[in-house]
């Protein structure tokens, strides 16, 4: 059969409305409705941690490694130990964190300073830096409140590592994409709490939900005196420390 | 100029330069819109600049911590036990590790959990630092026990001798 070039553009242009139209119907119809128990809108979560509480066993730690397969050596949640000293009228802090806490501290041998620990994680934050400069839209803060990353869509650019004030990133070393604390989002969203909740000794830490009218957390932040790390930077953290110092940066 | 069935078809034959742009228009919206359905996934922008089917991808993930609300359900003695003790509120998994291959298995006695390492456990929450909270127990691990195991005197569900 001869194949004028006429024909050719006819069929082409056929075919080429054809996939267009079918794309476009694709589009429409083709994302699926989830359909289960758990209601994104119905949640907004959070964490509350009480520094007087915390014992520095690392055991957050370890659970997070465990539950998530964080590689060795990269941290989602970390703990560190604060001994501050006074000199002349000013607070030094000098902060240590052994391998982020996962096997806990050696004894503190400074009896002359004032020492606590601090439990650190990724502040959720409302106003997330991170999620601000990300150029493709790889991280972003869920309907419900947790600021996570699409590893199939990150390119591995570290802009997101970079802006965080609070250092809760990393670049996965065999994935090459931006890994963090996604507040165990595969737990919290079938009514579980996140590793590092469960395996805390004392309650330092908790997860808090804040729509939940029922939430302890509402009661905690009523009659406690609370701060979030790094307020000036405002960027909308959620995790709330009681009794933080002022000497945490 | 009167508007006829003949000068329609006119029109038409003059304006073939138009027609033939607006075909190759028409012809390149839809390469765009093709390729623009190949690139961007499902559904993206549906809760904000991101691609939704990522969290049901991280909601995937297996959990390894089954929870104690889990293994209370079949250790009933350890979890009574417990209960009447000052580490009510420590989790079987704290010191334990993760269990949920074994919680969750059809047969559990299958996927037994190795017990915890005694000497390392308790020391690790009750070691004396200046640094901890000084309501909590803590004991110079050393001094304290003469190096017996922490086990030979408290039981680890209920401590209190
Ligand atoms: C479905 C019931 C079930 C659940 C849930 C369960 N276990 Fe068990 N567990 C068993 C059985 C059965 C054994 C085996 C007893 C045996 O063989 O002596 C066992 C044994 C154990 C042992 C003792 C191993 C030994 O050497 O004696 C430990 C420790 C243990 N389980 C911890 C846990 C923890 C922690 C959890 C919660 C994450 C849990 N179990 C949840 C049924 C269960
Ligand atoms: C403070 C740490 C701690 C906690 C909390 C704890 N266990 Fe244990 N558990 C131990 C240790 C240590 C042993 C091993 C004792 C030994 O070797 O003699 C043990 C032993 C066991 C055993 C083996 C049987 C026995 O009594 O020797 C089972 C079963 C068990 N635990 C279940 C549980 C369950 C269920 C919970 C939660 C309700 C729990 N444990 C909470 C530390 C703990
Ligand atoms: C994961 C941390 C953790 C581990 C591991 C742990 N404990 Fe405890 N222990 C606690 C907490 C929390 C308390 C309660 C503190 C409180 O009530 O303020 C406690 C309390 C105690 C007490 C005081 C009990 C009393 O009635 O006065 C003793 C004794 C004790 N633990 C011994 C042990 C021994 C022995 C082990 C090892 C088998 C052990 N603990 C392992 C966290 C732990
Ligand atoms: C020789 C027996 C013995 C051994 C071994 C032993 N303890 Fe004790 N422990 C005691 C006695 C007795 C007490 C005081 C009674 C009490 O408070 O329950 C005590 C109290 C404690 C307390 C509570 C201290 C307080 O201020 O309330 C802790 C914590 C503790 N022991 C941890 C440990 C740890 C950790 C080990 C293992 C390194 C250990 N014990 C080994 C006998 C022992």
């Amino acid at each position: 059969m001869e194949l004028s070039r006429r024909d050719l553009i006819t069929i082409g242009g056929k075919l080429l409305v054809l996939a267009s139209v079918g794309a476009a119907f694709e589009e429409i119809t083709g994302a699926a409705p989830p359909s289960e128990a758990y209601k994104m809108a119905e949640h907004w979560w959070g964490m509350i941690v009480d520094i007087d509480k915390c014992i520095g066993c690392g055991n957050c730690v370890r659970a997070c490694s465990n539950e998530n397969g964080v590689p060795k050596g990269y941290f989602r949640t970390w703990v560190e130990r604060y001994e501050v000293e006074n000199v002349d009228g000013r607070q030094e802090p000098h902060v240590e964190s052994p391998n982020g806490a996962i096997d806990g501290f050696p004894p503190s041998t400074r009896q002359d300073v004032k020492s606590f620990y601090v439990p650190k994680l990724c502040n959720h934050c409302v106003d997330s830096p991170c999620v601000q400069v990300c150029p493709v839209g790889a991280t972003f803060v869920s309907p419900d409140g947790v600021v996570l990353v699409d590893e199939n869509y990150c390119l591995g650019c570290r802009y997101c590592i970079q802006a965080c004030p609070y250092g809760c990133r990393y670049l996965h070393p065999e994935k090459r994409t931006a890994d963090k604390c996604t507040l165990c989002y595969h737990r919290i969203t079938q009514g579980l709490t996140t590793a590092c909740c469960e395996n805390c000794p004392t309650g330092a830490r908790q997860l808090v939900d804040f729509k939940n009218p029922k939430d302890p957390v509402h009661e905690f932040l009523r009659t406690n005196k609370v701060e979030v790390l790094k307020p000036y930077m405002a960027t909308g953290a959620k995790v709330y420390y009681k009794d933080l110092d002022g000497s945490v940066r | 100029m009167p508007w006829k069935g003949g000068t329609l078809r006119q029109f038409f034959r003059n304006s073939g330069h138009l027609i033939r742009l607006a075909a190759v228009l028409i012809a390149g919206l839809c390469v765009f819109l093709l390729i623009r359905t190949a690139l961007i996934p499902k559904a993206f922008g549906k809760y904000g600049h991101y691609s939704p089917g990522a969290l049901d991808v991280i909601r995937q993930r297996p959990v390894s911590y089954a929870g104690q609300d889990t293994c209370v359900m079949c250790h009933d003695g350890e979890a009574k036990e417990r209960a009447s003790g000052r580490h009510a509120h420590v989790a079987c998994e704290a010191c334990h590790g993760p269990q949920a291959a074994h919680a969750n298995a059809d047969d559990p006695s299958a996927h037994k959990p190795r017990l915890p390492d005694v000497a390392n456990l308790c020391r690790r929450c009750h070691e004396k630092d200046a640094a901890k909270p000084a309501h909590f127990p803590q004991v110079v691990t050393a001094e304290h026990s003469g190096g017996a195991a922490c086990n030979s005197c408290h039981q680890p569900h209920n401590p209190h001798l």
